[in-house]
């Protein structure tokens, strides 16, 4: 692989800026560029260009470009895809309207649920019924299809999706009534059957009808972009990063663009794992702030952790179950509305409340003196010295500390009667409180402890608020590496060539059956190869897992499987191996009911080149003679005298006592009075709790 | 550094209510009975060493909630504190003392630092089986509606009663079910302590009387602050519902004082026959959690913010006594917040909803192969919703569970749990109420036993002879139905049968109306059209 693609380039597409991170045999070149919105490719080849001047190459030296994007998310959030019919069963038509018929806030009697993707007159209901085996109960309508098919010519319909119930267990109605459309109708069909085959009808629905909506326009962008790439000379293969971190081809991305959502948090977490391998962490939680929200994945022996259902587009206070749920392979994080641009004030009970509103980056925080009024994380964190207003973003924006404190004064201050440090400082307070909570109660969900863990800190604003969140999490190390502020792209660049193929197979482990699983699990992993085979034709590694539970729960927990062909006999070590995964997630087996297997996994990667490792330092040469500044320190509540260290300066092995700020372009990275920090040999900073 | 202090309790504060979520979600996690894992018919709660409620996890609903902040007392006032060890669960489902029917099981555990008892943790969730009749409504008396535990020790010093265990095993229809889902409750209570003595070793507190203070002072005056701004005086209103076999009123009159807000339920029909009745504890959850989502939806949930609320009531039909049947005391109890908010329109004419569907229509169905043919028996169970009352400046939402705060099941979840095919689960064209804004929308549901079965099942429905009314000249929501689809009419309570080869269906009430129809917009009727939520056939 890596033979085949020495000059590698990830591209990050993001709400604010499109990271571009070049790889030249090692070494690593990087810029941040403003995202355009009417022409997203014109930002990948500005932010091109800047890198190969940059590293003395031409476009056409280019091997491969990855690349993920924050559109396909951006354009449902946004409502901006085709108008598309969705084909359903008969009696099932308000499955994506009647949702989960809860309302997410128990108080709210003006609620607003958000509005189904696909309209009620665009879903159109047909004849035909399989069981929850997966056996025809009634027979697919053709004639009525053929009627559809007609009413859908006659509309102006961009797109279709098919959805019928059961179709996970059997998809022969799905795959018969789209050659049926497709004779009469040539625009692209998604049939939920193949988007995602899972159990839930919601969930299932919703998800196909997200990847045909937002179809054609990623299919006309993706096409776009690799146009314009050969215009400049970059004749290389393109691949996508998808949700679960792993790469697609373009095609694969074209055809089923909603494995885009969330690829460029994807990449960030798998920036993370590769840091963790680099350092031999076992543990690790990594931490991405940027300007909008803030991201949490936990990394256990260097993969992230995944999942395969999520939520996009919540519309209410990013409260759980106010967007639409997408059935996916996912890398699993939880997302909150903390950010540097998060806006803060002050409810009616007289609590400072911070985001999800953002300031973004029109008109931004109050001290960009871009217009912007009301304060915001970064003014906050201006107000308690945290930054350096003569050095941010390398000097590139002056920050006005006056319109800080005066925003501050005005919206938290002045409402509380207290001085804009101490409002400021209770701003800081909630959101890393905010982002602590989320963190713990994820780790949880997980079975986890969150402070068993090493944090890996990367984003433009995650430095600022790293050490006080550990604090806070009992974690006693937090690495900050090179390159934090473009940590997706990078990340894309250490994408393995993988894909996850899942189905759902209700079966209880007595009635275990090794001949229908071996079938089944047969389909699968030739349905995973054919992806990963389009990028690669090196060697792959293959994981089976069986999501289980007992007979009666809701929940499953995934269980390793051997990667061979099963005999009725392994039951046995199957129950087994169950009742240890179960253990260790809830404290104790329960002895009594019945176990069953819900979904089975088939994940299958190249195998990537072992990075340099790292031992990890937590040691280090007291470093000393720094410019010193007043800087509020959290722990102590009240400004120290701190020192102001240059990051560049810093050769491997120092060692600075907090309080201490380091500084460099794109970042500030706070040690605060309960750490150290410790530059390691490749330059990552080690914060590590005093007294270890 | 007074400023500091504030702002570390209002971030104390925050995370004792992670921590409760985090309790909760433990729950969510572990349960085995399909009202607690699919449809969060659960909560979770923390409490100061009075037994006062400090904070309550957002997962859970108001019938759980709000009875469940009583309920700790009555653990305190039965188990001596010098029985009380660290280690201990206590365990009731006594429907006056818990959350007002046999099949929630509430623990409580008192939460010790060191050797000092510094608090509670309670949580409730209700399981698949206790014995007796099944979940419906035609037991005689409470004795006949399944086995009961008084409040007792579920575990001592962390070892395990058996002797409960062994009872409980042979009483119950699902004992491995049932069994696990008391580990879980357990466990749940474990988590949160654990969690809640984290953090105040982190910030160096030794019990919770400080920040527990902080939130119950704040609360009380943020509160009081709101009854302020209300009208002072008294407003009865007065509704009927369709009870089991004859319309029941409920009566009653709210009374907005400087001091509080009291809703009495004096003029309410006397106790039934039938197991419809309602404890006191769980006619007070759901009136506390209309006041509140009125007077103050955003203040936070704890004993302050309920203590300005009140209920009283002679012996009835919302205020029945031992030994009353109150199997499916949540019918009548999910109608108390239309029959409270009645009253309240008036005293805040045009800021109350319409009347909606209200109760939920939950199923239990039974199945079973027909005699002589070979097949699988099941025990299913459904939550289902019709339509919400408009708001005085919004549409009624349609098929969504107020007020109770539980979700629907998936049906291909559901089709997995046994031999039953649904047909139909769809939006019901015509069922909102006319008005300025229109009614939420009830569902239509058709069920049907698998090929070579047949199912008995117990309906709790209600809203079929008593429409949900409209608002400030806002029409009635259509009525709901239960029949065969042959015609056959049935009852809106009690076991019935539906043999092979029929269909069970089910007609879900809509919400009512708001404002007067002839205001409603032009634009909103042509969408009503266009998306067929009305048809334009109803005369």
């Amino acid at each position: 692989m890596t033979s085949r693609h020495q000059i590698r380039l990830g591209a990050d597409i993001g709400g604010t800026f499109t990271d571009i991170a070049l790889d030249v045999g090692g070494t690593l070149y990087s810029t941040k560029v403003l995202t355009n919105y009417a022409a997203p490719e014109q930002a990948i080849l500005d932010g091109i260009e800047i890198v190969v001047r940059d590293a003395g190459i031409a476009p056409g030296d280019i091997d491969i470009v990855i690349h993920g994007t924050t559109l396909a998310t951006n354009a449902l959030i946004e409502r901006r895809g085709a108008r598309t019919a969705l084909v359903t069963t008969e009696g099932f038509r308000d499955v994506l309207e009647m949702r989960t018929e809860n309302r997410f806030e128990q108080y709210d009697l003006s609620l607003v649920l958000p509005k189904p993707l696909i309209p009620r007159e665009d879903r159109f209901t047909v004849k035909g019924r399989m069981d929850a085996q997966g056996c025809e109960l009634q027979p697919l309508d053709e004639a009525a299809l053929e009627a559809i098919a007609e009413t859908i010519a006659t509309g102006s319909f961009g797109a279709i999706a098919i959805g019928f119930i059961h179709s996970y267990m059997n998809p022969a109605h799905e795959k018969r009534a789209r050659e049926i459309l497709s004779r009469k109708l040539s625009i692209p069909i998604s049939i939920s059957s193949e988007v995602s085959p899972q159990m839930r009808e919601f969930e299932r629905f919703n998800t196909v009808c997200a990847n045909a909506y937002v179809r054609p326009q990623m299919a006309d962008y993706l096409s776009r972009l690799q146009v314009r790439l050969k215009e400049m000379g970059a004749q290389c293969p393109v691949f996508m990063i998808h949700s679960g971190g792993g790469l697609i081809s373009v095609e694969t991305a074209a055809e089923f663009p909603v494995r885009l959502v969330e690829s460029g948090p994807a990449g960030g977490a798998i920036f993370a794992a590769d840091i963790a391998r680099r350092f031999d962490l076992n543990r690790v939680v990594s931490y991405d702030m940027g300007g909008t929200t803030a991201k949490v994945c936990l990394i256990e022996n260097f993969e992230p952790q995944t999942a395969r259902t999520f939520e996009v587009a919540r519309t209410y206070r990013f409260c759980k179950g106010s967007g639409m749920p997408i059935s996916i392979p996912v890398i699993e994080m939880i997302e909150i509305g903390a950010g540097g641009g998060s806006i803060a004030w002050v409810d009616a009970m007289g609590r400072i409340q911070a985001g999800p509103e953002s300031a973004a980056s029109e008109p931004g925080p109050a001290c960009y003196q871009r217009g912007g009024a009301r304060p915001a994380i970064t003014d906050a964190d201006l107000v308690l010295g945290k930054l350096d207003a003569d050095n941010f973003a390398g000097g590139k924006i002056k920050l006005s500390v006056d319109n800080a404190r005066a925003a501050i004064a005005r919206d938290v201050g002045g409402k509380l009667s207290l001085e804009p440090q101490a409002a400021a400082f209770g701003i800081v307070e909630v959101v890393d409180e905010n982002m602590a909570n989320a963190a713990r109660v994820h780790a949880v969900e997980h079975g986890k402890n969150i402070s068993d863990n090493t944090m890996i800190a990367f984003g433009g604003a995650a430095p600022l608020h790293a050490a006080r969140l550990c604090e806070k999490l009992g974690v006693d190390r937090c690495l900050i590496p090179r390159g934090a502020g473009v940590g997706s792209a990078i990340g894309f660049l250490k994408a393995p060539f993988g894909y996850e193929a899942l189905t759902s197979k209700i079966m209880r482990l007595s009635k275990f059956d090794a001949a229908s699983i071996n079938t089944m699990l047969d389909q699968l992993k030739a349905t995973a190869e054919g992806f990963v085979r389009a990028g690669t034709d090196g060697a792959i590694t293959r994981e089976v897992t069986a999501f289980m539970r007992y007979a009666g729960q809701g929940w499953e927990i995934p269980v390793p499987m051997p990667d061979r062909a099963f005999v009725d006999a392994d039951k046995t070590a199957i129950e087994k191996a169950f009742k240890e995964r179960y253990a260790q997630f809830f404290g104790r087996a329960v002895e009594g009911p019945e176990v069953e297997f819900v979904t089975w996994s088939v994940k299958t990667q190249d195998i990537r080149p072992e990075g340099e490792k790292v031992a990890l330092d937590a040691g280090g040469q007291p470093a000393s003679g720094h410019a010193m500044r007043m800087v509020f320190d959290p722990a102590s509540g009240k400004e120290l005298e701190t020192a102001i260290v240059p990051r560049d300066t810093l050769p491997a092995g120092a060692r600075i006592a907090g309080p201490a700020v380091i500084v460099e372009r794109e970042t500030s990275t706070v040690v605060t009075s309960p750490f150290d920090a410790v530059i390691q040999a490749d330059g990552t900073i080690l914060l590590v709790r005093k007294g270890l | 550094m007074g400023d500091i202090n504030e702002i570390r309790m209002q971030v104390m504060w925050n995370r004792l209510i992670s921590v409760v979520e985090e309790q909760a979600l433990t729950l969510l996690r572990t349960a085995f009975s399909t009202s607690v894992r699919e449809a969060g018919d659960l909560s979770a709660g923390v409490y100061n060493a009075k037994g006062e409620m400090l904070a309550q996890a957002v997962t859970g609903t108001p019938g759980h909630v709000n009875t469940m902040a009583e309920a700790v007392l009555h653990f305190i006032a039965e188990i001596p504190r010098e029985e009380m060890y660290p280690g201990d669960t206590y365990v009731t489902n006594d429907p006056w003392k818990g959350t007002g029917h046999l099949h929630d099981i509430t623990m409580v555990s008192p939460s010790f630092k060191g050797d000092r008892l510094i608090g509670f943790f309670a949580c409730t969730a209700h399981v698949v089986d206790v014995g007796g009749r099944g979940f419906g409504a035609d037991g005689k008396s409470v004795y006949e509606e399944g086995i009961q535990i008084p409040i007792m020790k579920f575990a001592e010093r962390g070892v395990v009663n058996k002797d409960l265990l062994k009872i409980l095993r042979v009483n119950v229809r699902e004992p491995d079910q049932v069994i696990g889902d008391f580990f879980s409750l357990a466990a749940c209570n474990d988590v949160g302590h654990r969690r809640l003595i984290e953090m105040l070793n982190e910030v160096g507190y030794e019990d919770l009387d400080t920040l527990g203070d902080f939130i119950l002072s704040r609360t009380h005056a943020a509160t009081m602050e709101r009854i302020a701004g209300l009208p002072k005086g008294s407003w009865s209103n007065e509704m009927l519902t369709d009870g089991y076999d004859e319309p029941i009123k409920l009566a009653a009159k709210v009374t907005i004082a400087d001091d509080g807000v009291n809703v009495d339920f004096s003029g309410t029909a006397a106790v039934s026959r039938w197991g419809i009745n309602v404890p006191l504890i769980y006619t007070k959850a759901y009136a506390c959690y209309a006041l509140k989502c009125v007077v103050a939806p955003d203040i936070p949930n704890n004993a302050a913010s309920l203590a300005v609320f009140s209920v009283s009531s002679p012996t009835n039909i919302l205020n029945a006594e031992h030994p009353a049947p109150v199997s499916v005391r949540h019918v009548i109890g999910h109608i108390v917040p239309d029959l409270v908010l009645g009253a309240l329109a008036q005293a805040l004419p045009g800021k109350i909803l319409a009347e909606g569907a209200a109760a939920l229509w939950n199923v239990h169905i039974s199945v079973r192969p027909v005699a002589g043919t070979p097949g699988r028996r099941a025990e299913v169970l459904m939550f289902n919703s019709g339509g919400m009352g408009a708001r005085p400046d919004l549409d009624g939402l349609s098929s969504t569970a107020f007020p109770s705060g539980v979700h629907t099941m998936p049906i291909e979840a559901t089709e997995h749990t046994g031999p039953i095919v649904i047909w139909r689960k769809e939006l019901r064209p015509d069922s909102g109420g006319d008005g300025k804004y229109r009614g939420g929308l009830g569902q239509v549901i058709e069920i049907a036993p698998a090929e070579g079965h047949e199912f008995d099942f117990s309906a709790m429905f209600d809203r079929i002879t008593t429409p949900a009314r409209g608002r400030a000249g806002g029409g009635d929501g259509a009525p709901g139905s239960a029949r065969l689809d042959d015609g056959t009419r049935l009852r809106p309570k009690g076991w019935q049968h539906v043999p092979a080869g029929r269909r069970l269906m089910l007609e879900l009430p809509g919400g009512g109306g708001f404002g007067d129809p002839a205001e409603r917009s032009r634009e909103a009727r042509a969408e009503d059209l266009s998306k067929g939520y009305v048809t334009g056939k109803r005369s």
